[in-house]
């Protein structure tokens, strides 16, 4: 207790690197993650996500900088910060060698989990994910809702401080993505620390009470997600498709966020700015759509609109 | 992460063989079935049949049936091909498509004691198969005890040595179709040429001396001798050489694995 009252945070990375060759993966990113919060890193693919949550689960050296977890210096006492975390990969790697409940079960090993106690937190998690009914099964025969919350489950095994998901619900149809997002909001609830990495901002939005936005390696902004909407995209947003040179020069004269793309103007206003009355009037006729700013504005004003591959 | 993350070995790779060991369990009667079958099916064709042909052999001056001859070679190569194919295919499988290796790697296990956990399995696969064949042989009346049970410890040191290497190939595979390269230039002439078939005298001196070098040779010798009951101080060699075999495979192992999933 007296450790955790010296170190209210869970994670504290400074200046943290990773450099493949000669290619920086994570230039140089400082941050922290509090006791109890959900944190998101947000980033298009490529960003450098992965590269950094890796560092913080003990996966990956980092090339320089500072890591603190649970207080402790990731370099030195990777064993005691490992123990303590649970980590959901980007990519599927249950155990298709073993059974759903044989998959918690083994997984509990890792962690010296006594045999009795982890059949124990295994169906009690299998409950958890409402996966109880299917124990027995291949996790080949899961669907890729079913395996994504078996992952999570998995990553409970250990009964972690801090749980750490890439991209928990990439690839997953509607429902099994609320699904997921149920779970953690209820973990969340709960009390415990979450680290999650996303590209999607209904996610980010939803679950993380802070975020951090990164691209090629480096943190652009970061904060709370209505701030960072108040702060980059105002509150109400208007598309006009194909907009007039008059349009154009209004916008530009009276000084209102807005990016000009090929066949569509996006004016983003402050509630101050009563874009809404001040166009809609005028301008807009039909080709028109009124809207609230989200956190899709935020990300895409920061990180550009160029595909990533 | 630093050295200390790289290297650090505990008796937590146990877990690792743990979780082979309870895959292995799921289809034990399929995993029985090649060591109770191949010594017979060798036995039938060598013994009854080519065994006619050859007759007796001399074997360090004494006269052996041909069948007597061969068995502790089918035992030996079954302890290489145990852990030789454990630590490539299998192990390949788990790392690269399973992603096995990845997970456990952010439990508190080192991925050290991953891999070490994986060449131990693959000695364990080796010992249980040769125990099983050994079983099979022994009905024949081709193994003397209780020199004969050597060969169970025998079969674990032989399984280190061929999985580190096996381990070590993993490493470098760029891909799961290129362990045919090690096999066609690494088991197969061990498998023939290691004194398996014929007495190594039967080769030219540099062709023997280039067998000298091959681990298979010295494990077929020695258990050649533990089958038939010549014990001497000529099989220490043997034994020293397996070892210090194991002893510098397992840490080039390691570290081929360390480049390959320390990234
Ligand atoms: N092992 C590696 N070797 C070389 N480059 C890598 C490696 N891992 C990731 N990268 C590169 O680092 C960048 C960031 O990757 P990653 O962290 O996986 O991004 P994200 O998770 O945000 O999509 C990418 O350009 C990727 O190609
Ligand atoms: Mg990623």
């Amino acid at each position: 207790m007296i450790m955790m009252e010296r170190h209210p945070h869970i994670i504290d990375a400074r200046d943290l690197r990773k450099v493949f060759g000669d290619f920086a993966a994570v230039d140089g990113i400082s941050f922290h993650l509090l006791s109890g919060e959900c944190l998101g890193i947000l980033g298009p693919n490529g960003a450098g996500k992965t590269s950094t949550i890796r560092m913080i689960y003990g996966s990956s050296p980092m090339t320089s900088g500072s890591l603190q977890v649970f207080g402790l210096d990731i370099r030195r006492e990777w064993r005691t910060i490992k123990s303590r975390i649970g980590v959901c990969h980007q990519e599927n790697n249950l155990d298709p060698d073993l059974s759903v409940l044989k998959n918690l079960e083994v997984f509990a090993g890792y962690f010296s989990i006594p045999r009795g106690e982890a059949t124990q937190r295994a169906e009690k998690l299998l409950r958890f994910i409402a996966l109880d009914h299917r124990r027995n099964d291949t996790v080949t025969s899961l669907s890729g809702g079913m395996m994504r919350r078996l992952v999570l489950a998995r990553a409970l095994i250990n009964e972690p401080r801090l749980l750490i998901l890439d991209e928990p619900t990439t690839g997953l149809d509607p429902q099994s993505r609320h699904q997921v997002w149920e779970k953690l909001d209820q973990l969340r609830t709960d009390g415990l620390s979450i680290l999650l990495t996303t590209h999607y901002m209904e996610e980010a939005a939803y679950l993380c009470d802070r975020l951090i936005i990164i691209d090629h390696g480096k943190i652009l902004v970061q904060g709370k997600p209505k701030d960072l909407i108040r702060e980059y995209a105002g509150r109400d947003v208007i598309e006009v498709l194909n907009p007039d040179s008059e349009l154009l020069d209004f916008v530009k004269s009276s000084q209102f966020m807005h990016d000009s793309l090929d066949r569509r103007l996006i004016v983003y206003g402050q509630e101050s700015d009563h874009i809404f009355e001040k166009m809609a009037d005028h301008y807009c006729v039909e080709n028109c759509i009124r809207r609230m700013a989200t956190l899709e504005d935020v990300f895409l004003r920061l990180t550009g609109r160029d595909l990533r591959e | 992460m630093n050295r200390s993350i790289q290297w650090n070995i505990s008796l937590r790779f146990m877990r690792v063989w743990h979780r082979n060991f309870i895959v292995y369990k799921k289809i034990w009667k399929i995993n029985f079935l090649p060591p109770i079958l191949e010594p017979l099916f060798y036995i039938l064709a060598f013994g009854i049949g080519l065994g006619a042909l050859v007759g007796h052999i001399n074997y360090q001056g004494r006269e052996i049936s041909y069948v007597a001859f061969i068995a502790p070679a089918l035992l030996s190569i079954n302890m290489m091909y145990n852990a030789f194919f454990e630590n490539t295919y299998a192990s390949f499988v788990r790392m690269y498509y399973q992603k096995t290796f990845d997970a456990i790697m952010a439990t508190p296990l080192s991925v050290s004691e991953v891999i070490v956990g994986e060449i131990v399995w693959g000695a364990t696969k080796s010992l249980i198969a040769t125990a099983i064949m050994l079983a099979v042989v022994s009905l024949f009346g081709l193994v003397q005890y209780p020199y004969g049970l050597l060969v169970l410890p025998l079969s674990f040191l032989a399984g280190m040595a061929f999985g580190a290497v096996g381990m070590l190939f993993t490493g470098i595979t760029p891909s799961i179709d290129m362990f045919n390269l090690p096999i066609f230039l690494f088991i197969t002439p061990m498998f023939l040429f290691s004194g398996t078939f014929f007495p190594l005298n039967d080769l030219p001196v540099w062709a023997q001396k280039i067998a000298l070098a091959f681990p298979l040779t010295h494990l077929v010798t020695l258990t050649r001798g533990l089958c038939l009951g010549v014990v001497g101080v000529n099989l220490l060699f043997g034994l020293l050489y397996l070892i210090l075999f194991s002893l510098i495979f397992i840490p080039i192992a390691l570290r081929a694995m360390h480049r390959r999933l320390v990234r």
